[in-house]
């Protein structure tokens, strides 16, 4: 993986971010399970020797390419981080069409009913407890959401994939609206 | 004979560069400032002789523009609040519609934006139209002499915090004050992050800790995470209209909610908040206590306890704790997962406030450290990391979300708010006429739907679009965001691979040429400015001597014969006559003879004052007279304080 080799080997000095992808960047494997620690430790590990603070008093140009350099790190943990955000990089990887802004529209009969089925329960939530019931409950799906999609990529079964992204996608929405509606519950009270 | 050595230009190993040049730390407060050297891991915070590490962030403006900063400044508001500057880091990065708000407390006009300029605020202070870059430079540069004069070596490189809510705007203007005053900035950081630093949290266990920043008027809360040496900051918030100076409203509200008589006038109520302020340190030391307030031409008395005070002040503490909750929603984090909390500014010295973050967190805070000043000992500690090198690493997040203007005044996010930085965002657009070959962009920063209710950042336009059909040309703009915060925007078309011409017009920032034209005068004038200002300080302490005598022999004339009096009449004069002049040496000499010429009259007073107070009476009128005449705390010769906030 030259292409992505931060620190020219012979003389040492700072070189540009390059060409590599977000797994090659961090140097972990190319696959859904990651090990979040791991993948921390590496980032922490890469940021420390291309933060711009490691380059305070060098020369301007050594400034921008740690500068370039941290900023592509940042770019790729904050995606492999992210089990939505990695899915849906991952699966552009292997070459499924995933929308990167917005949602793939809701298709799947299955997933439509529990869809609805959550809001409602969320629009007649009336406590914070109650709000609370339903983020668990999203949470949960959430979690098995993702062994799917774990399952799905060894698999490279894609068509699967796309839908389980779709699913995960809205959940996290929901879970976020139930977090928001607590928030408000509690400022009320 | 010794051989030469030839260096390339610039690159001579100068044998102790790091001796000679050191990097401190700098806390530019709204305020107060601090400013703090470490050296080999020890932090040393730089105190003035009387061991004073807070320099007041208020600058007083000479008739002859030259600037004051610090004590001596703030002491000069009462009397001429038209020259005097405070607060000024309110303004950083603001435009005229911000400041509209606070423009009615404010005692100067504020300008309109000149023809061809940006459009950043100009204040107009004793005639001079300055901006808050301007006059942040001012007190960076006092700092920097400070700073100088007792380390006894040129300080030209600092780490400066600002606060994490702090846009891209106000950064930037931090950036340029520092440069006015001849600084180099090695890093912005963020405040609770060096606070966290001060605590050496980066050597500590690894987790979560939460820094917890009541201020005079502003409070803000981070959460933190530091693993493996490697610090970030995971989500901030906070209240940049909430602080101890509202503890000081609620007491002062309190003691003339019960007041019939006539409607107290301004100063009457600047009396009140002084009393309340003391009251509130008071009781953070002790139970109980009566204060003495003047309300109606009579001296009234107030009684306060703890738990009374506590009362009032409840729910401004109680509005601090439902923010740290919210931030604490916002990063999915439960409080007691928080490993440590750190406590940072004046206000957290109140008991109540410590008591309650404790109750939040389920632990007693750290506060080992002196509030006030232990944001400038972690940035100091930063400092040196940066150029000596360290272990530890800071990753920042945008404290703000940054979007652009689309259909409709809507604001559409391309960096969200605690994104990790530095970071980089690129955005495709696209043309919707045939033909067209430029475009506008507005950047915004804010969590807000509406444009409008967000804060503008810059409006630029991209020129130079190959003419194409409509739809046709994709034109990459990338928004990056640095380690420090700040932001620039890049541009090119795809489709031809054309380089784009930008034109950044920052919204309320200075522009390049306004910039250079202030770092040319401030170059040119450094000596005369100089002189210009040990003048007007000189100035200033003659005056306040001159007009303590003065109130004196209104008290306490009558112990002087007349010889005496004829005696320091003279002084008084001459003391008079060398102020209205240009000689500082003169002026300073003046006063040393009229200290001197009054020495016996002040004995003679302290002992009048002492017999006065042994009766227990008469002291409180004599000083009020005293105060009445120059606005001032009596500081000349040797009278009992009053007690002002005695039991």
């Amino acid at each position: 993986m030259t292409a992505g080799e931060p620190f020219c080997p012979s003389c040492k000095a700072v070189q540009p971010p390059g060409q590599a992808d977000h797994f090659q960047r961090l140097g972990v494997a190319r696959t859904f399970d990651i090990d979040a620690a791991a993948l921390e430790k590496a980032y922490f590990r890469m940021q420390r020797l291309l933060h711009p603070d490691r380059f305070a008093t060098r020369t301007a140009k050594e400034k921008t390419l740690s500068q370039q350099q941290a900023t592509s790190l940042n770019d790729a943990y904050e995606t492999l981080k992210d089990p939505l955000e990695r899915a849906a990089y991952l699966a552009r990887l292997m070459g499924l069409n995933v929308l990167k802004e917005g949602c793939n529209a809701l298709t799947d009969p299955v997933i439509l009913m529990e869809a609805m089925e959550m809001r409602e329960a969320l629009a007649e939530a009336e406590s914070a407890d109650e709000v609370g019931d339903v983020t668990k409950r999203a949470q949960g799906e959430i979690a098995n959401c993702e062994s799917e999609l774990s399952e799905a990529f060894a698999a490279k079964d894609m068509d699967r994939a796309a839908v389980l992204i779709t699913r995960l996608k809205y959940l996290r929405k929901l879970a976020d609206e139930t977090r928001f509606r607590r928030a408000e519950l509690r400022g009320k009270a | 004979m010794a051989l030469l050595q030839i260096h390339e230009p610039g690159e001579t190993p100068a044998p102790h560069e790091g001796d000679d040049n050191v990097a401190v730390g700098i806390d530019l407060g709204t305020t107060n400032s601090v400013i703090a050297v470490s050296i080999d891991g020890k932090t040393q915070v730089l105190r003035d002789e009387d061991g004073q590490a807070l320099v007041p962030s208020v600058v007083a403006y000479a008739p002859d523009g030259s600037p004051i900063v610090g004590g001596l400044a703030k002491s000069l508001i009462a009397m001429r609040p038209d020259s005097v500057v405070s607060s000024i880091k309110r303004l950083m990065g603001r435009g005229i519609d911000d400041i509209k708000a606070v423009a009615g407390h404010l005692p100067f006009t504020v300008e309109p934006a000149e023809e061809g300029g940006s459009s950043m605020v100009r204040l107009n202070v004793s005639g001079y139209k300055l901006t808050p870059v301007e006059i942040s430079g001012h007190i960076l540069a006092a700092l920097k002499e400070r700073a100088e004069g007792v380390l006894d070596r040129e300080v030209t490189r600092a780490v400066i915090t600002v606060p994490a809510y702090f846009d891209d705007a106000a950064r930037t203007a931090t950036k340029d004050a520092a440069r006015l005053a001849g600084i180099e900035v090695l890093r912005l950081v963020n405040e609770p992050t060096a606070a966290a630093l001060a605590y050496g949290l980066d050597k500590e266990a690894e987790g979560l800790y939460a820094v917890y920043d009541l201020g005079g008027g502003t409070f803000d809360i981070s959460l933190l995470r530091m693993e493996k040496g490697v610090f970030q900051v995971l989500a901030t918030g906070g209240d940049a209209a909430l602080g101890g100076d509202d503890f000081d409203h609620a007491i002062a509200e309190h003691f003339l909610k019960d007041w019939t008589g006539e409607t107290p006038g301004a100063g009457a109520v600047k009396q009140a908040i002084a009393t309340a302020r003391q009251v509130k340190e008071d009781l953070s030391e002790t139970e109980r206590g009566t204060w003495a307030l003047e309300l109606g031409g009579e001296q009234q008395s107030f009684t306060l306890d703890r738990t009374a005070f506590e009362g009032l002040i409840a729910p401004l503490v109680a509005r601090t704790l439902r923010i740290c909750e919210d931030v604490l929603d916002d990063a999915d984090i439960a409080p007691d997962a928080v490993k440590g909390v750190v406590l940072v500014g004046g206000s957290t010295r109140v008991p109540l406030v410590r008591r309650k973050v404790a109750e939040l967190f389920g632990r007693e805070p750290l506060a080992d450290i002196d509030p006030d000043e232990v944001v400038a000992v972690g940035a100091a500690l930063q400092a040196e990391a940066l150029t000596v090198g360290s272990d530890t690493l800071l990753l920042d997040v945008t404290p703000l979300s940054l979007g652009i203007e689309t259909m409709g005044g809507l604001t559409e996010k391309i960096i969200h708010r605690n994104t990790p930085i530095p970071v980089a965002k690129a955005q495709e657009f696209t043309t919707y006429q045939d033909g067209q070959t430029a475009m506008a962009v507005h950047v915004v920063q804010g969590e807000r739907e509406m444009v409008d209710q967000n804060r503008s950042l810059a409006r630029f336009i991209l020129r130079g679009i190959p003419p194409m059909t409509a739809g046709a040309a994709r034109i990459r703009v990338t928004y990056a965001v640095d380690a420090d915060g700040l932001l620039t925007v890049s541009a090119r078309e795809e489709a031809t691979g054309t380089e784009q011409s930008i034109e950044v017009k920052p919204s309320y920032g200075l522009s390049e040429a306004e910039m250079s034209q202030m770092l040319f005068d401030s170059m040119k004038h450094a000596k005369d400015d100089m002189m210009r200002r040990l003048i007007a300080e000189a100035r200033v302490e003659a005056g306040r001597a001159v007009g303590a005598v003065k109130a004196a022999i209104e008290v306490d004339g009558d112990l002087l014969d007349d010889g005496e009096r004829a005696g320091i009449a003279a002084l008084l004069a001459a003391a008079e006559a060398a102020i209205a002049g240009d000689d500082r040496d003169a002026i300073n000499e003046a006063v040393e003879k009229l200290e001197e010429g009054t020495r016996l009259f002040a004995e003679k007073r302290m002992d009048r004052g002492i017999r006065a107070a042994l009766r227990g009476v008469e002291v409180d009128r004599l000083d009020k007279a005293a105060h009445e005449n120059d606005g001032q705390p009596r500081d000349f010769g040797h009278a009992p304080r009053s007690a002002e906030a005695g039991d």
